[in-house]
């Protein structure tokens, strides 16, 4: 791999993790409405995934969809507008943290229901078969998303049909405050690829690296007409579910302190920024001002959505039928 | 059958529901390569409304599907939303229910919580509704259930000449469509031209004129309220009937200037009471044209128990001709003689 799309890959990681660090601190400011699921811990696999697809790709994302977005290249501005609930957000403040999307940049929504998202990802790859176009579509999800009706009926149709379709699961451990192995049949959710007869990979999604290496070769399979890959991403949320869940949780303890530590021991940016200094991908100071650099667009977006005007109330009747 | 009238037949080209069905759809994929077939088993045609299409148009353009109404039906939004238009056949309307968080969630709110971004062209074909025992499972009148989703347009023709021609406008609409053909009308003859015509969604007709009472129905009712109207004429009483042919939006203009005309009102429909089309219609008429009435609007509703399978029982649960009668004359404030129908 050269050292730009190196760079490439850490670029969209750090990104993520400067814009979700500032949304934890506006929500625990309370200056979000509504609920926010931060994709801290995760980065690496947006982050993989996406820097091997090209624009015109497909994605498809979930309730924690932040880092899609900007892994795909979504633009800081309108993301934080958008949390704001701002007119000048992605959705015009109708979709909220939840329901951000880029039709522009192939971002087909992120979606608030588990495993709600995954047959519109199939469709998107339906549709770029349809149309003799090489175009690939990802569909993110978790690992508790497995476990619903969709997953196993968007598998098994895309597989049937051949689509070019790549089924990356990001496998964080736990859905909502439930560790996966209570409630899931197998250990790796990459098994269940072969109740569809496609390949089913396991990676290790805190390693940005070996999640692009996997993605790459899914995609290649994708565009070769090949059919769908799953992909299962080991990885591990740093925060909790949702922001502010303490406060529901009334003292209940759900993540082991072993478990705990391991998230904080893989996180993927340390891990990256590592290999970089190792690989001499980049020099420090370079990589200070890219730091800085997106920390500060992270600051001019807050400013943004603050100075944005709400929707006007009669909006409510805009964006209906055509 | 003597000649003159088989002569009087082919002229009239008399077809079948399902086969306008079939008709708007070979149309529609011809003029627009975007549009395609999707569903279980379309490629044979269960109900005969896609039969053949498959011969002309191939397996890219008719493509059959395992049986997973949820994911095609969220697969039909994913295609829908990347520039295609999909028309996907799930047979029954009760299937829809397997499907449901797709439509709802997706396809129905895809424009609005994306802001304006998308939008998903995508019909959504089943038979609905009861009359021939299908049992509980498969006699379902679902409609209500997607007239309370903001943003699906609901249409159920009454006749073949209707089919063709809201079939076509449904695939040529750029928002979500239920269309539900209904199950008792499968085999129902009318006319159907050969042209390239549109019925518009939104637009209700005026099936018979009558200035004493205004029966509103919709696809599998229409037959029958016009036989109300036929029993009523009998008795010196002139229905006119209203066909809405769209549930969603429907043709309120219509409905409220008729009953500014006739001052009564029956709305007449197979789904149940409780937040029915009926229901709806008749709230509507309570409060926009209350000022016209000569008597409290009536509703003839599907009884609210599930479907049964015996045709005894399940011809007491859907709405009947006596019982719209019934209706009309409550609203003439004259006794009913069932007995004399």
């Amino acid at each position: 791999m050269d050292n730009d799309k190196i760079l490439d890959i850490y670029t969209r990681m750090l990104r993520i993790r400067r814009f979700e660090e500032q949304v934890g601190t506006l929500f625990a400011q309370g200056q979000l409405p509504g609920f926010v699921h931060l994709y801290i811990g995760e980065e690496a696999v947006a982050a993989g995934v996406c820097a091997a697809l090209r624009d015109d790709d497909y994605i498809v994302s979930t309730h924690r969809g932040h880092g899609h977005v900007i892994a795909k290249g979504g633009d800081f501005n309108r993301m934080m507008a958008e949390l704001f609930g701002k007119a000048t957000g992605y959705c015009k403040g109708k979709g909220g943290s939840m329901h951000i999307a880029d039709f522009q940049i192939g971002m087909l929504g992120a979606c608030g229901i588990v495993g709600g998202g995954i047959p519109m990802a199939v469709g998107a790859g339906l549709s770029a078969k349809y149309r003799g176009t090489d175009q690939v579509s990802v569909s993110f999800f978790g690992d508790g998303a497995s476990n619903e009706g969709s997953f196993h009926e968007s598998l098994n149709l895309a597989a049937v049909q051949k689509l070019p379709v790549i089924f990356v699961c990001e496998n964080n451990q736990y859905g909502e405050f439930t560790p996966m192995e209570k409630v899931t049949g197998v250990r790796d959710i990459a098994l269940r690829a072969a109740g569809y007869g496609i390949p089913g990979v396991i990676v290790d999604g805190t390693d940005a690296l070996a999640v692009y290496d996997a993605a790459a070769a899914a995609v290649q399979r994708a565009r070769n007409g090949e059919g769908p890959t799953l992909i299962e991403a080991k990885t591990h949320r740093k925060g909790g579910h949702a922001e502010g869940e303490k406060a529901f949780l009334a003292g209940g303890v759900y993540r082991s302190p072993e478990e705990l530590a391991q998230a904080q021991a893989k996180d993927p940016l340390t891990l990256m920024h590592g290999k970089m200094m190792a690989m001499q991908v980049i020099a420090p100071n370079a990589l200070e001002e890219l730091d800085h650099s997106i920390t500060q667009a992270v600051v001019e977006a807050v400013t943004f959505a603050r100075q944005s005007p709400d929707p006007k109330p009669e909006a409510i009747y805009e964006d209906g039928w055509l | 059958m003597h000649f003159v009238s088989f002569v009087d037949e082919i002229l009239m080209a008399k077809k079948t529901y399902v086969a306008a069905i079939k008709d708007a759809l070979a149309e529609e994929m011809r003029r627009d390569p975007n549009v395609f077939l999707i569903g279980e088993d379309v490629r044979l045609g269960v109900f005969a409304g896609t039969r053949g299409l498959h011969a002309e148009f191939g397996d890219r353009r008719v493509i059959d599907t395992p049986i997973s109404e949820l994911a095609v039906a969220g697969a039909c939004v994913g295609a829908a939303v990347t520039g295609l238009r999909p028309v996907v056949d799930l047979m029954f309307g009760t299937f829809l229910y397997l499907a449901l968080d797709q439509i709802v969630q997706q396809a129905a709110s895809a424009r609005y919580m994306f802001g304006g971004q998308a939008k998903a062209p995508v019909v959504y074909m089943v038979q609905n509704g009861g009359g021939i025992s299908a049992g509980a499972h498969h006699s379902q009148a679902v409609h209500p259930i997607f007239m309370n989703v903001p943003l699906l347009k609901v249409v159920s023709p009454s006749n073949p000449y209707d089919v063709k021609g809201l079939l076509k406008a449904a695939i040529r609409d750029d928002n979500p469509v239920i269309f539900l053909s209904p199950l008792s009308l499968t085999g129902a003859r009318g006319e159907v031209p050969d042209d390239d015509y549109i019925v518009p969604l939104g637009q209700g007709e005026i099936k018979r004129a009558g200035g004493d009472v205004t029966i509103c129905s919709v696809g599998a009712t229409v037959p029958m309220a016009l036989k109300a109207a036929d029993a009523l004429a009998k008795d010196g009483i002139e229905a006119e009937v209203i066909d809405l042919r769209t549930l969603k939006p429907w043709d309120e203009a219509l409905v409220l200037a008729s009953v500014a005309k006739t001052g009564r009102f029956v709305a007449v429909d197979e789904s149940k009471p409780i937040c029915g089309a009926a229901s709806e219609w008749a709230a509507t008429v309570a409060e926009k044209a209350f000022a016209h009435l000569k008597a409290a609007p009536q509703r003839v509703s599907g009884k609210d128990v599930a479907s049964p399978f015996s045709p005894v029982l399940e011809k007491a649960v859907i709405p009947s001709v006596d019982e719209i009668v019934a209706a009309a004359m409550r609203t003439m404030q004259r006794e009913t003689v069932i007995g004399n129908l």
